[in-house]
């Protein structure tokens, strides 16, 4: 069974009380609408389809930036040039993945849906560890593909009202979950943007103390993965930056996003490899 | 008494009809209102759990009476049906039109079958557009019949009362305060004199086109709508045989505890009784 045709009688399926997950209804009611329930035929299937590549996510006193750089490859090829790998999940949450793009933004959507239905249906939304439970389930029930070489690997930040902080998930393709302090990243590039985070970070960055951090380090992490893009002056593509707060998610304007890259760049004109951190 | 043999397919759609008919005017009313941003629901509803009144999709809302279990489960198999739409398809194909039609063949396959029991409910389906003009009301009864309404609609209750006098007081595109005022108003309408509905008791949500996200469901808190309402009086120019002498004016959100000079205002949590 799929999509109920229009003018049909509402299936049993649908009338029978029991699960709020999306992910779980779908696999009772259309099991052919989920990633994970496709089998895909033996071998490698990694090369077929392009790779998303690095997200960094870093936290600041009321809140997260997440950014993602613009870059899809295929093998030595640029298969996309302005492809967007960070979304907002829910209102306090945000999600990015580097790892095959299709299945990625699929399973982003699947997320998302998850994260609504789940709300719709009991009336309030899941705590901040319930919905990076939720992404870890999907992540798991995707072990297969990944084996194949479609992985897909997320990085989960946002704010928690609970404990009023924001908050970063990293996971592995098993759907390991774990959590993370300050900063992170995932994807191709992501050793090298941890490296300069290691060296730009501060607590008690501010929002955009902070949004400039994550920019420096996907410009770290172009500068060594040729995976990874960085910003592209002569199209104006700059990375997608999501700031979530007390108040919300929100993705900073391309325009933003350009001022402060144009202000990173204009600075590694006079020292290419960035700002110098003290020595001791 | 002897079993009969024979029943007229009349007289059974009818006795089926008369049930879920009785059902449905226990309880108290909902009411939908159309106004300038969109549109508006309003029910008394003391439980602040149990909704009459829910979001289904982006632009789609929906409102109940009847039988809690029974809307409850058309409410999440609705839920269900948009989220599976906007997840096969796009966001954009999620229409109020397809969940009406859901719904009328649900409950008019359920209503004519003779294995189930009728539903005892009645539902709107709303959904609001880029403008005033695209707002859809949709009404469904127990039997799948589907209406589509303009301007207000009313169910449950004293559903009649209730619209007569939105038919006198409602103004087409006002805003949300005044339709709020009017709603609330209507709701405590009866024939025998007009009752302020505590805030609290009040369920109100909207369908508000002017929200930049694109989920355009929101509950009204206690807060807002004792905003909104401001200072309400409690008695009309009819006058009410069982108490409220005089315009017992109300400071929101608490109404004055005066015991005996109290409107009549009805116990929370017996939607047992029938209204009029």
């Amino acid at each position: 069974m799929s999509v109920p045709v229009a003018g049909s009688r509402l299936p049993d399926a649908f009338l029978t009380p029991g699960t709020s997950s999306f992910a779980d209804f779908l696999g009772a009611a259309a099991p052919d609408l989920l990633p994970s329930a496709r089998s895909v035929p033996q071998g490698n299937a990694g090369d077929l389809a392009p790779h998303g590549t690095t997200i960094v996510a870093a936290t600041f006193p009321g809140g997260v930036v997440m950014a993602g750089d613009r870059r899809a490859t295929m093998g030595n090829v640029i298969a996309q040039r302005d492809i967007e790998k960070v979304f907002p999940a829910d209102e306090f949450s945000c999600v990015g993945i580097a790892g095959t793009a299709g299945l990625a933004v699929e399973m982003v959507r699947l997320f998302q849906t998850e994260l609504e239905h789940y709300e719709k249906i009991e009336g309030t939304t899941l705590s901040m560890d319930g919905k990076a439970n939720r992404l870890a389930a999907l992540i798991r029930a995707n072990l297969g593909m990944a084996m194949q070489g479609l992985a897909v690997v997320p990085l989960f930040a946002g704010y928690d009202l609970t404990a009023e902080q924001g908050r970063i998930f990293s996971y592995d393709v098993t759907g390991g979950r774990y959590e993370e302090t300050a900063f992170h990243a995932v994807g191709s590039g992501s050793m090298f943007a941890r490296g300069a985070l290691k060296k730009l970070y501060r607590e008690d960055l501010d929002e955009s103390g902070c949004v400039t951090a994550t920019i420096q380090a996907l410009y770290d992490a172009a500068d060594d993965d040729s995976a990874t893009g960085g910003p592209d002056l002569a199209r104006r593509i700059f990375p997608v930056v999501q700031v979530t707060t007390a108040s919300g998610g929100r993705r900073l304007p391309d325009a933003e996003v350009a001022a402060v890259a144009d202000t990173v760049i204009a600075a590694r004109m006079d020292r290419p490899d960035g700002p110098a951190a003290a020595l001791t | 008494m002897s079993m009969p043999f024979y029943v007229s397919p009349e007289q059974l759609m009818k006795d089926r009809a008369d049930f879920a008919r009785k059902g449905i005017a226990r309880g108290r009313s909902v009411v939908a209102v159309q106004y300038a941003d969109g549109v508006l629901f309003v029910s008394e509803n003391p439980s602040q759990a149990l909704h009459k009144v829910s979001e289904i999709y982006d632009r789609i809302a929906f409102a109940a009476v009847g039988r809690y279990n029974e809307f409850e489960n058309l409410r999440i198999a609705g839920v269900r049906l948009a989220d599976m739409r906007g997840y096969a398809y796009d966001r954009r194909d999620v229409t109020g039109r397809g969940l009406a039609n859901a719904y009328a063949q649900t409950l008019g396959t359920i209503f004519s079958s003779g294995g189930e029991k009728p539903y005892e409910v009645e539902i709107f389906v709303a959904e609001i557009g880029d403008e005033a003009a695209d707002d859809q009301i949709y009404r469904l009864t127990y039997d799948g019949q589907v209406a589509d309404e303009h301007r207000f609609a009313v169910m449950g209750g004293a559903a009649d009362v209730v619209a007569e006098r939105l038919t006198e007081r409602h103004v087409d595109g006002a805003p949300l305060r005044d339709a709020v005022s009017v709603a609330v108003a209507a709701l405590g309408h009866s024939d025998s004199g007009d009752r302020v509905i505590p805030v609290e008791d009040l369920e109100v949500a909207v369908l508000d086109r002017t929200r930049t996200r694109p989920r355009k469901f929101r509950r009204l808190p206690v807060a807002v709508l004792t905003e909104l309402l401001g200072a309400r009086e409690a008695s009309e120019p009819e006058p009410a045989p069982s108490g409220a002498p005089e315009s017992a004016t109300e400071s929101s959100p608490e109404p004055t505890p005066e015991s005996g000079d109290q409107p009549p205002v009805a116990p929370p949590g017996d939607p047992g009784e029938p209204l009029t």
